[in-house]
């Protein structure tokens, strides 16, 4: 009985997860670039989310984003040296939009693959 | 523009009415006269040539006044002698009325040569290149400037290299006797003590009134910017002074320079530290502005590798090499929390580097202040700076208690302090081996880690800032190199992906990052390397660029052999993004106008074309490059223009960081 509640719970999690992630891939990853720039997160990020060791701590965004509830969580209630993004500034659409931008950047080629990369 | 260019005639006369005026009368001169000497002609009626009057006719045929000085010599040329004395190579200025004496001694009667003149267009570059100039060199430069006007220019510059603990030797011409002095124009030049302005970061200043006084005052200016710390220093140098004729020179003298020992730490400190950091379990190594010379660096591989203890280099020099096991800048918050005893040599913010500061509002806007190290880690310093700590410029950065603290140049003391870690040392030495295989193993991890995030957005366009710094890297890496602009907002990729073992590899920042430095300073430490046959690479922020840009210029013009690679982003990004933050913060959109970044930060709408700049000063450029599939053929040209012996750019828009 247990093991069937705990199936369930589990069950309702990853639905939850997939609608929120089928919610942000649905949103327009186009329009997403856009507020990528508009909304001032390339200034930290660059403009591919690829970060800095300067200005995001080394953190890169893209690809393989966060989780969308955490991603999310973390935008609206930041309290380090990114300042919080709320409602007002940046709607629930945009930020959608932003997070399908950053699902859409492809990985980068492999390391090794780059001869500059290799000297 | 060719018909424009045919109606402009040069007026021989009064140009020459206009030289010889100046001579006579300096400026007082009206300005318009001079002005006119270049004019368009207005009307056919007018003659080809105004009569002369007769003061006009007689100072153009008349023999210059200053030989009917007879029986001596110019007192400029005095200083010159003195000035030669002391190994000086060059003197970056832009001219002045208030030292036309020493200027035309400096190129006359010194030959031009050891100082040799460089032609600035600003005094805030002269000071930068001087400042860039002894970083490589090791030597001091000495910069001439008008007294208060190009003192004013000046300024920003001499602070950077105050902070930066760097000597310049800069002399304002001054015509301080209000009785005698030129009405006009030279009255506004002149100060009744100009040395005030900068008084507050310059080590030490002087009025000489006398050439014995001169003399003196020189050799002692030179002998206290050398001693470290190291810190420019002023000399307010009089009209007058440098005009008067010397009858009898045979009692003056020139007083032989002797270098100064500089400070070390206290023996008994150096021991307390030593005992400490021989007995750490895990100690740590920070320098900042520590290596003065090569002998630093090797000193302080041999203190690193005596304990086998970490090295994170803040990089205000080249401190240690980025290819050893023991730098270790990747892991330094970790190694930070950990450490038990901590070793800061010449840090320039103690404070700052063992606390953490989150710029986030909190604490009613003041930000998040918070420990970065255990409560109970012992702090050791040595720096020669709290000998020379002034009041008013908050450059000492906030007060950081420590457990040892030594007044003393750091890399004169570093000889004692190995020594007396090795006496300090157990004779088991089974855990420091284990530690530096642990360091070998955290090396290679933070390579490996380093070169795998600079492949992220490599192929992008703005290009990469990880991606450009492999691009130079690759044109560059047989060559001798040297990289003489920061990287810090190139994301460091710079010192983080070029091998750098040689102290040359890399020069340190502004100092009090005042904009403006860096591409002057470039061009001064290249100045430095051709001496040496080295390859100088300058990685130049926008913004800054366009705080001078005429040192571009100076560089074509004195064929300074310089590789500039703009690291367009158009726009002051720093600015860029505390606007938006702010902004953020108080739940406001930032308003960005046209522009894609707040108002006021950006440079663009109209862009920059830096390329057509570089070239409008007779310099060899290409760009604005924005496929990095480009920047190889670019940069190839390039290097073969600076390999002959000419300064080149490449304009690339780029990355924010």
């Amino acid at each position: 009985m247990r093991i069937r509640v705990a199936l369930a719970a589990a069950l309702a999690v990853a639905c939850a997860l997939w609608a929120a992630q089928t919610s942000a891939l649905a949103a327009s990853a186009e329009h997403g670039k856009t507020a990528f720039i508009t909304h001032g997160c390339w200034q930290c990020h660059g403009t591919m989310g690829q970060g800095s060791i300067m200005t995001s701590g080394g953190k890169r965004l893209a690809p393989d984003p966060l989780p969308w509830e955490t991603f999310s969580a973390f935008v609206r209630s930041s309290n380090r040296n990114m300042p919080p993004f709320s409602e007002k500034i940046l709607s629930d659409n945009d930020l959608a939009d932003i997070y399908a931008y950053l699902q859409s950047i492809p990985r980068p080629p492999d390391v090794n693959s780059i001869p500059l990369l290799r000297q | 523009m060719a018909r424009v260019l045919s109606r402009v005639r040069l007026n021989r006369r009064k140009f020459l009415t206009g030289v010889a005026l100046t001579g006579a009368a300096s400026a007082s001169l009206p300005t318009d006269v001079a002005n006119a000497a270049l004019e368009t002609t207005p009307t056919a009626s007018r003659p080809s040539a105004l009569r002369p009057t007769a003061a006009v006719a007689a100072a153009e045929t008349g023999a210059p006044q200053v030989s009917a000085q007879s029986g001596g010599t110019p007192n400029s040329d005095f200083m010159v002698d003195v000035i030669k004395s002391l190994d000086i190579e060059y003197v970056p200025c832009n001219p002045a009325q208030s030292f036309r004496g020493l200027h035309e001694s400096l190129i006359n009667y010194g030959g031009n040569k050891k100082p040799e003149f460089l032609t600035c267009t600003h005094e805030e570059s002269s000071v930068a290149m001087a400042h860039g100039y002894f970083k490589i060199a090791g030597k001091p430069l000495l910069v001439l400037c008008h007294g208060t006007v190009g003192l004013q220019h000046a300024a920003m510059a001499i602070y950077n290299a105050w902070c930066d603990r760097v000597p310049v030797i800069v002399m304002g011409g001054n015509d301080l006797d209000a009785s005698t002095r030129p009405p006009g124009v030279p009255t506004f030049h002149s100060g009744q003590d100009i040395n005030a302005l900068v008084r507050d970061f310059t080590k030490w200043d002087d009025t000489p009134v006398s050439l014995q006084h001169f003399a003196q005052s020189f050799v002692r200016a030179y002998k206290l910017a050398m001693t470290p710390p190291h810190e420019p220093v002023m000399l307010a140098l009089d009209s007058h002074l440098q005009e008067q004729t010397l009858r009898d020179r045979s009692k003056l003298k020139i007083p032989r320079y002797v270098p100064t020992a500089p400070p070390q730490g206290d023996l008994n400190a150096v021991r307390e530290a030593a005992h400490l950091l021989a007995a750490a379990e895990r100690p740590l190594i920070i320098a900042d502005k520590y290596a003065r010379t090569p002998e630093g660096v090797k000193l302080l591989v041999q203190l690193a590798e005596t304990l086998q203890a970490p090295v994170i280099d803040q990089k205000g020099r080249m401190n240690f090499p980025n290819t050893h096991h023991l730098f270790q800048n990747a892991g330094g918050q970790v190694l930070l929390k950990d450490a038990d005893v901590i070793l800061g040599l010449e840090l320039s913010d103690y404070w700052g580097t063992v606390n953490g500061y989150i710029d986030n509002g909190e604490a009613d806007g003041a930000g998040l202040q918070e420990s970065r190290i255990k409560p109970n880690t012992k702090l050791i310093s040595i720096s020669s700076v709290i000998l020379n700590t002034k009041a008013n410029y908050q450059d000492f950065q906030r007060l950081q208690v420590v457990d040892i603290e030594m007044a003393g140049d750091a890399e004169a003391t570093l000889p004692a302090l190995i020594e007396a870690v090795k006496q300090a040392l157990p004779s088991n030495r089974g855990a420091i081996e284990a530690r530096g295989a642990t360091m070998k193993n955290a090396w290679d991890d933070a390579r490996t880690r380093t070169r795998a995030a600079a492949a992220y957005a490599w192929d992008v366009s703005p290009i990469s800032t990880a991606r450009l710094s492999m691009e130079v890297y690759a044109q560059v890496k047989d060559l001798d190199w040297s990289s003489v602009g920061g990287d810090r907002q190139l994301s460091s990729w710079v010192s983080r992906l070029w091998p750098m073992d040689k102290h040359y590899h890399h020069i340190g920042g502004p100092g009090g990052y005042g904009i403006g430095y860096n591409a002057p300073a470039a061009v001064g430490a290249a100045l430095a390397n051709r001496a040496f046959g080295r390859f100088s690479v300058n990685f130049q922020p926008d913004g800054d660029m366009m705080f001078g840009p005429g040192v571009l210029w100076t560089a074509a013009k004195h064929r300074i052999p310089l590789l500039s690679v703009m690291h367009n982003n158009r726009g002051y990004h720093q600015e860029v993004m505390h606007v938006q933050r702010v902004s953020s913060r108080r739940n406001r959109v930032a308003s960005l106008g046209s522009d894609i970044g707040p108002i006021g930060t950006r440079l663009e709408n109209p862009t920059i074309d830096y390329a057509k700049l570089a070239s409008s000063m007779g310099m060899w450029s290409a760009g604005p490059i924005t496929d990095p599939n480009e920047l190889a053929p670019a940069l190839k040209k390039a290097v073969q223009v600076v390999k002959a012996g000419e300064p080149a750019m490449v304009d690339v828009v780029m990355q924010p960081r």
